[in-house]
């Protein structure tokens, strides 16, 4: 991992899971891949709160899990968003877009 | 929905448990796995690959234990195997746990109960409405409150303006005749706004009306709720029914209710209205509507204040109006005392209840500081544990999270010990407690003062514990590591030595306390009563009925019929088997008898018609004195010539003749008691000064009277007999001889001397047990102290030990090396608890007796006692250290 990796923002995890799941389901270990590589290796995710947060979300009702085979023929669980999940994902992308362009607005003005 | 999720998986995770842990440990590995495959893609080894994973992921084992520690299941999981460790610690260190349990105890249980027991009387208000506003007013006798007379109510009735209402009252016995033995029933004789004037009307039945407290007024009675149950069984028809009483037939008219508490006289069951005779008051001071005998209460206004009563008052008691004409007994022209009605009925008991609550006050912070030391010394052995566990991948919640538990289980052992003891110490206390404390009905186990006790204890339990775990997850492991395998000596042992200092001193404070109280007590013991107590049965005989009435058709015949009552019960008395002596008197010394009923006035013939003494009048049979074993000093005593038609003839007290006559000869002068326009009494003998109220208090000056002399016939007489055996065994057979004689008159107190004197300084032994008691304790708990941290330093102090004994010194040396430690400890406790005790002692100063607060042999006793003591407890450790064996300690490093 580079050097300039970062860990997650507070509070901005869920919504990643949420928004990684959003396209296919997946364990733990390809969440944490994908946010990676998305984000080009600014986001470093660790294991220890990915896993809590995911137990989190699924006792919430937005994710459900089943135990699968991998394509590489590994048994993991796998996770998958609920509709009770894409509304939440729908409601923190709002949520979140709004308070981005507003912290943006802020700071070009600054500027 | 997200609510039930939460609970059944939660349910589901605590009931598979295993398969929950194993479901994170599957999904971890596969993480793991992964992780080590993407390196390898990258073109590492397998064992690279491994490497680089691990470096990447950090250690597994707290990662785990961070996923499996998610949701509530796994919380109170948690919290169990907490609780279930914090047990296994407690029980593999059962000194620590039982000390410190011990402690908790102590601490909690004895302070809850003095508080308890305090609370009502000192602070609680009284249960009636606005009791802030009831006061009391006393005359002033020598300083002290006195009984007022019904001539001084009737004035500062009339003129005051700050009272809504004043009442009066005064004790009332009469005796219950009609069933099998006649009873004396506990009464009062109010005027008739008494229970307005307190704020409590009757449960059923009527109040007293105004108008019924008038002279001849009708004979109504109200009952309190236990007289009804007890003697009418609550029969709903009581209203109206007629009781005798004293043989006069009284209706009742009304029943308190159960709640009702009589502060002013708790045994009271029945009262009466008074009724005097207004119209004595302007025409003569010579009669009873003149004698000093009554309480006076009164309920002020809304919106007076009590400063502006007491002024009020005052301002009447200086300036006498001609309307008001007041005798000399009656002149006020010492002022009056007015004190609320709390205040009041606490006023004798409160410097010993002030004393034994800050006792206890002290044996909390003993405890306290106690627990503390424990805790400090406990977590100093366990510094390593925790690295260890840090080190092993332990959070610092986790471990903050242990502590906590412990401290608590620690605190609930001893809470609820602790509420055992408040519960046991409440019942002790009220068995123990001296005749007389108000409101003991009131006492019981104060819940809020436990709940205080209970939290001050854990809040510095958990507070103490939580210091080192603050420590170890703040600083590096390593160090820590390494210091536990060295032992040497821990931060806190500074901490932990000026505790045991405080301890000491706190404890030296309380012994003092107790020493000069156990001084005091020994002193009054010793104080000779003026008379032989061994063998010596009382019982007081009232006489009760209409026979004994003087009507205007035969002046002085009841008075007859009285007086031949009483001597032919004597001699019945004295035909009993196993009585030596028998005599009756009028006053009996160290009993309850109020004195002031039974002290007049004496002037001696030539004495300025105003000056005089306060004499305490003894009307008694021939024999008394030879029966009591009072001395006769000089002259003869009195006998059977002292009949009616004979002489009057007078004994006085050694310490009235020497005031009166300075050495000279008193045999033969005359003086007056009580009324002046009779015949003259001659001293015909001196006898020796005895101690009526108290052994405390000097009340010497008295006269002795033939009943056959005095100018009227007591009503009631207390029976003085001397036995052969264990007096108390007669004292059936002597009532049963009393009763052949008239068994309608009622035999009550029937008592030995010894059980009287016992009781006359109940007050004093009560606050002398539980100081006593105290101080016990905290010597207990200093030593304690003093041995956990000697203990503790000499483990700490092993290898320096070891090198010392390595070097050359002896046994004795290094044995004399922890000893002076221990001492230098204890030296400083004591001279910082010397400052405190002096203090301490000054606020005992109203319970000693004979000796100064500065007694300095209980100083020095105490003193050597406590050096004694934590010497005792230096010498095992220093023991122990002496026992060290340099190679062995060498080698262990």
């Amino acid at each position: 991992m580079s050097d300039s990796s970062t860990d997650v923002i507070q509070g901005t995890l869920d919504m990643l899971i949420l928004k990684t799941l959003s396209l296919q389901p997946l364990h733990g270990f390809g969440i944490a891949r994908r946010v990676e590589q998305i984000s080009r290796g600014v986001f470093k995710v660790n294991p220890g709160s990915l896993l809590t947060a995911l137990q989190r979300l699924e006792r919430a009702g937005w994710l459900d899990s089943e135990w699968r085979q991998t394509t590489n023929a590994r048994r993991a669980k796998f996770y998958r968003l609920t509709r009770a999940g894409k509304k939440q994902l729908e409601f923190e992308t709002a949520d979140w877009t709004r308070r981005a362009s507003a912290i943006a607005r802020l700071l070009r003005q600054e500027g | 929905m997200s609510l039930w999720r939460q609970l059944t998986y939660g349910i589901r995770g605590l009931l598979h448990r295993n398969k929950a842990d194993d479901d994170t440990a599957d999904e971890l590995r596969q993480y793991f796995e992964e992780t080590v495959a993407a390196w390898q893609a990258r073109g590492l080894t397998a064992e690279d690959a491994k490497r680089a994973a691990r470096l990447e992921l950090g250690n597994m084992t707290v990662v785990r234990e961070q996923v499996r520690s998610y949701g509530w299941e796994n919380a109170l999981r948690t919290f169990a195997s907490d609780l279930s460790y914090a047990a296994r610690q407690l029980r593999s260190h059962p000194g620590f746990t039982i000390v410190s349990v011990l402690t908790l105890a102590l601490g909690i249980g004895a302070s809850t109960a003095i508080f308890s027991a305090v609370d009502p009387i000192l602070f609680e208000p009284l249960p009636y409405p606005h009791a802030n506003r009831i006061l009391m007013v006393w005359s002033t006798f020598e300083g002290a409150r006195s009984e007022i007379a019904f001539g001084t109510y009737r004035e500062l009735a009339e003129r005051n303006r700050s009272f809504d209402a004043m009442a009066i009252f005064e004790p009332w016995q009469p005796a219950m005749t009609g069933g099998a033995r006649p009873e004396r029933l506990e009464g009062q004789s109010v005027s008739a706004g008494f229970f307005r004037m307190i704020g409590v009307a009757p449960a059923i039945g009527r109040d007293f009306r105004t108008g019924e407290d008038v002279f001849n007024g009708p004979r109504v009675v109200i009952l309190s709720d236990s007289l009804w149950q007890r003697l009418f069984h609550r029969d709903p028809a009581i209203l109206g029914r007629a009781v005798k009483l004293d043989g006069d037939t009284y209706t009742v008219v009304g029943v308190m209710p159960h709640s009702f508490e009589n502060a002013l006289s708790p045994s009271t069951e029945i009262w009466t209205p008074v009724q005097y005779d207004t119209r004595k008051i302007t025409s003569a001071f010579n009669t009873w509507e003149w004698g000093n005998h009554l309480h006076l209460a009164g309920r002020l206004k809304p919106g007076v204040s009590r400063a502006h009563a007491i002024e009020e008052i005052s301002q009447i008691a200086s300036t006498p109006w001609p309307d008001f004409p007041r005798p000399r007994w009656a002149s006020l022209q010492h002022g009056l005392i007015v004190d609320s009605l709390q205040d009041d009925i606490a006023h004798t008991i409160r410097p010993a209840l002030l004393a034994v609550l800050g006792a206890v006050l002290l044996v909390l912070t003993i405890a306290c500081v106690n627990v503390i030391n424990l805790l400090l010394a406990r977590s100093a052995q366990r510094r390593g544990e925790f690295a260890v566990r840090a080190a092993l991948g332990a959070s610092k919640q986790r471990i903050v999270r242990q502590i906590i538990t412990e401290s608590l289980l620690l605190a609930l052992l001893g809470g609820a010990l602790g509420l055992g003891v408040a519960v046991a110490g409440v019942r002790a206390l009220v068995a123990l407690s001296p005749p007389g404390l108000p409101r003991v009905d009131a006492i019981v186990v104060d819940s809020m003062a436990f709940a205080f006790a209970f939290a001050v204890t854990t809040l510095i339990g958990v507070v103490t514990g939580l210091i080192p775990a603050l420590h170890v997850s703040r600083e590096e492991v390593r160090p820590r590591l390494e210091q536990s395998s060295r032992r040497t000596a821990g931060g806190h042992a500074f901490t932990r030595r000026a505790l045991v200092v405080t301890e000491v001193a706190l404890a030296l404070v309380l012994l003092v306390g107790a020493g000069l109280l156990l001084h005091s007590m020994r002193r009054l013991l010793a104080v000779d009563p003026g008379f032989n107590p061994e063998h010596l049965l009382t019982m007081q005989v009232q006489t009760s009925g209409h026979q004994f009435d003087d009507l205007p058709s035969a002046p002085g015949a009841g008075d007859g019929v009285r007086r031949r009552f009483f001597r032919q019960a004597l001699d019945a008395v004295r035909q009993v088997p196993g009585v030596r002596q028998a005599a009756f008197t009028s006053l009996l010394p160290l009993s309850s008898d109020p004195s002031w009923v039974s002290t007049y006035g004496a002037q001696f013939e030539g004495d300025d018609p105003n000056g005089g003494y306060d004499v305490s009048r003894y009307a008694v049979s021939p024999d008394y004195c030879q029966t009591m074993g009072i001395p006769l000093l000089s002259g003869r005593l009195l006998d059977e010539r002292d009949t009616a038609a004979a002489p009057q003839a007078a004994l006085i007290s050694q310490s009235l003749a020497r005031a009166e006559f300075h050495g000279k000869n008193p045999i033969g002068k005359r003086l007056h008691v009580g009324p002046t326009d009779r015949p003259w009494y001659t001293v015909v003998g001196v006898v020796g000064d005895v101690k009526q109220d108290s052994l405390a208090v000097d009340q010497p000056n008295a006269v002795y009277l033939s009943t056959e002399q005095t100018w009227f016939a007591d009503d009631t007489l207390s029976f003085v007999i001397r036995t052969h055996g264990d007096p108390a065994v007669l004292a059936p057979t002597i009532k049963n001889a009393i009763w052949s004689v008239d068994k309608d008159q009622p035999i009550v107190r029937v008592a030995t001397m010894d059980a009287l004197l016992a009781v006359t300084d109940a007050q004093r032994s009560f606050v002398l047990i539980l100081f006593e008691a105290f101080g016990l304790a905290a010597l207990a708990l200093a030593a304690v102290g003093i041995y956990g941290v000697l203990a503790g330093s000499v483990v700490e102090r092993t290898r320096e030990i070891g090198v010392r004994a390595a070097l050359g010194a002896s046994r004795s040396n290094i044995l004399a090396m922890i000893l002076r430690d221990g001492m230098r400890l204890t030296a400083l406790g004591v001279l910082i608890g010397l400052g405190g005790a002096f203090v301490a002692g000054h606020a005992l100063i109203s319970l000693l007796y004979g000796i100064s607060s500065l007694d300095w042999t209980t100083y020095f006793g105490v003193v050597a006692l406590l050096t004694a003591v934590a010497g005792g407890a230096c010498w095992l450790p220093a023991w122990r250290a002496a026992r060290v064996d340099p190679s062995i300690t060498l080698r262990a490093e």
